[in-house]
């Protein structure tokens, strides 16, 4: 999933403020399973707003509103009549989503309430780690289905680097190496070998590097 | 394989080498290079020049090699992939073997966390393994990395780092391996206290056949007091200090610890030159550049 965190109370008190009316919209999905942007972060943001604004002596009005997915234009149209009536979107979604929104209120003001984090997993309860880059060329195949680029501080792809001590990162003693994770993986399946072989510069063409990114399915094009 | 460098050269006629270290400095003053070139100038086959080592931000580690041969002295110019991609890291090859820099290390880099400038954006276009290999390759075909015929391509004397003391510890000699197909002519290491280790490293190099194929440095800093063993034990990252060389520094008295960290330091390079598949000692005394000719001397190098 995408994850993302609620941006502090504070700034998004200072983004919302130059307005009278504002729509809180809320995403249904990733960020909804990381706990930053679904129903009930609305419903305790609003609230949350709702009083700082009182304690400022300034009225706001928020309308509270959360959709399947923002980054989806049929989800989205629900939320065309709430956006019309207010001054502002403070949009719970991660960053696509708040484009989403952009891109068809073209005249209305969208403002992000999150920040996106990464595409990544639920450890356990409450603790998400980034798990993937979105390169656009996957190399999973060599590294035992771990990412050295997402989970290395260095993008190594022929680690570890001497600061790997213990199986922890030199960047971070709360982080596993990476590489120490994809040479045990690597052990216990048999494959270790597999590192001996040079693996070559990484082509970033198919990463941000290379552009914006585009994704056509001439298939499916109408 | 012909020399490639004047330190090559002597390593080639099987002479134990020594060399030392000059960080270049946070500015632009060239005279603490030449005041670090008179230290060290008589004593040593050739000079360690870093590249904004640790991360924080100095003069580049051309530029300072650069002085270092107007003055006669051989640089090992350091370059890590932390800050340039590969255009970039190519052309400043090509510049640095255009003024005589003969000699280079191809590196990580720490990360900028630890530096002067956590908030930069790092590079690491290519790793370490990989830029060991472009510059082989410029080397030995002529070519760039674009497969471009180049009008002389720069001819180094090519090296890499290891660190017998990072974990895991049996897959950093896959990883040596590796980088000797990749690449490397020579092998700085880690600073060595924990002999026992470095020799169990060599061991299984040794074993690999892996010593055959390359020059490896044995790299040794004095400690010039108890709280600075400590401090390197605790707060400097891939260092391992053993408890054994601590106490010995806590059993002398202040006044005397300075010099029971040289014993310890020439004790180490004799079991150096004791162990085979080690080629040459590398001499880095932090702050105490004028210990080193004092080491070279007492240990009967030059």
């Amino acid at each position: 999933m995408i994850t993302g965190s609620q941006k502090p109370i504070k700034e998004i008190i200072g983004l919302v403020e130059p307005y009278q009316k504002i729509l809180i919209l809320g995403c249904g999905t990733c960020v909804e399973t990381c706990f930053a942007g679904g129903e009930d972060e609305v419903a305790v943001l609003a609230s949350a707003l709702r009083l700082g604004f009182k304690k400022m002596a300034r009225s706001i009005r928020i309308e509270e509103m959360t959709i399947e997915r923002q980054c989806e234009n049929e989800f989205i149209q629900e939320a065309a009549a709430g956006v019309a009536r207010n001054d502002a979107v403070l949009s719970l979604a991660c960053g696509a989503g708040v484009q989403a929104l952009a891109k068809r209120f073209v005249k209305d003001v969208v403002l992000p309430g999150v920040n996106t984090t990464f595409i990544g997993i639920q450890e356990r309860p409450g603790v998400f780690t980034g798990k993937c880059s979105g390169c656009g060329n996957c190399g999973l195949a060599v590294f035992g289905a771990i990412c050295p680029l997402t989970r290395c501080a260095k993008k190594l792809l022929n680690g570890p680097c001497g600061g790997s001590q213990k199986g922890v990162c030199e960047v971070n003693p709360d982080t596993p190496c990476a590489w120490h994770l994809i040479i045990e993986r690597l052990t216990a399946l048999g494959q270790l070998d597999s590192l001996r072989t040079y693996i070559p510069p990484k082509n970033w063409n198919t990463s941000l590097s290379g552009g914006p990114r585009t994704l056509i399915r001439e298939d499916h094009i109408l | 394989m012909k020399a490639f460098s004047r330190l090559h050269e002597t390593l080639k006629r099987c002479e134990f080498a020594v060399t030392g270290e000059c960080g270049p400095p946070r500015g632009a003053n060239k005279e603490v290079i030449d005041k670090k070139i008179k230290l060290l100038n008589g004593f040593v086959d050739a000079v360690n020049v870093t590249d904004n080592q640790t991360a924080i931000v100095r003069m580049s580690s051309i530029a300072a090699s650069a002085h270092l041969v107007a003055a006669g002295l051989e640089p090992v110019m350091q370059m890590v992939v932390r800050d340039r991609n590969r255009i970039a890291i190519l052309s400043d090859i090509m510049g640095a073997y255009s003024l005589g820099i003969r000699n280079i290390p191809c590196l990580t880099g720490d990360h900028q966390k630890f530096g002067s400038q956590p908030d930069a954006m790092n590079v690491f276009d290519i790793d370490s393994m990989n830029l060991l290999r472009t510059v082989r390759n410029m080397r030995d075909t002529g070519k760039d990395m674009s497969g471009f015929d180049l009008d002389t391509a720069p001819q180094m004397f090519i090296g890499a780092a290891a660190n017998p003391f990072a974990d895991p510890f049996e897959y950093r000699v896959i990883r040596l391996a590796k980088k000797i197909d990749a690449g490397a002519d020579f092998i700085q290491t880690q600073c060595i206290y924990n002999m026992d280790r470095f020799k169990e490293w060599i061991r299984l190099s040794r074993e690999e056949g892996l010593t055959e194929k390359v020059y490896i440095l044995g790299w040794v800093t004095p400690l010039r007091s108890a709280g600075m063993a400590r401090y390197m034990k605790n707060k400097v990252a891939g260092m391992d200090i053993p408890d054994t060389i601590i106490s010995r520094m806590d059993g002398v008295d202040k006044k005397d610890q300075a010099e029971e960290g040289i014993k310890i330091c020439l004790e180490t390079i004799q079991e150096l030159r004791e162990l085979k598949g080690v080629s040459w000692v590398h001499i880095m005394a932090i702050e105490w550049e004028e210990a080193v000719g004092k080491i070279v001397r007492q240990a009967g190098l030059k």
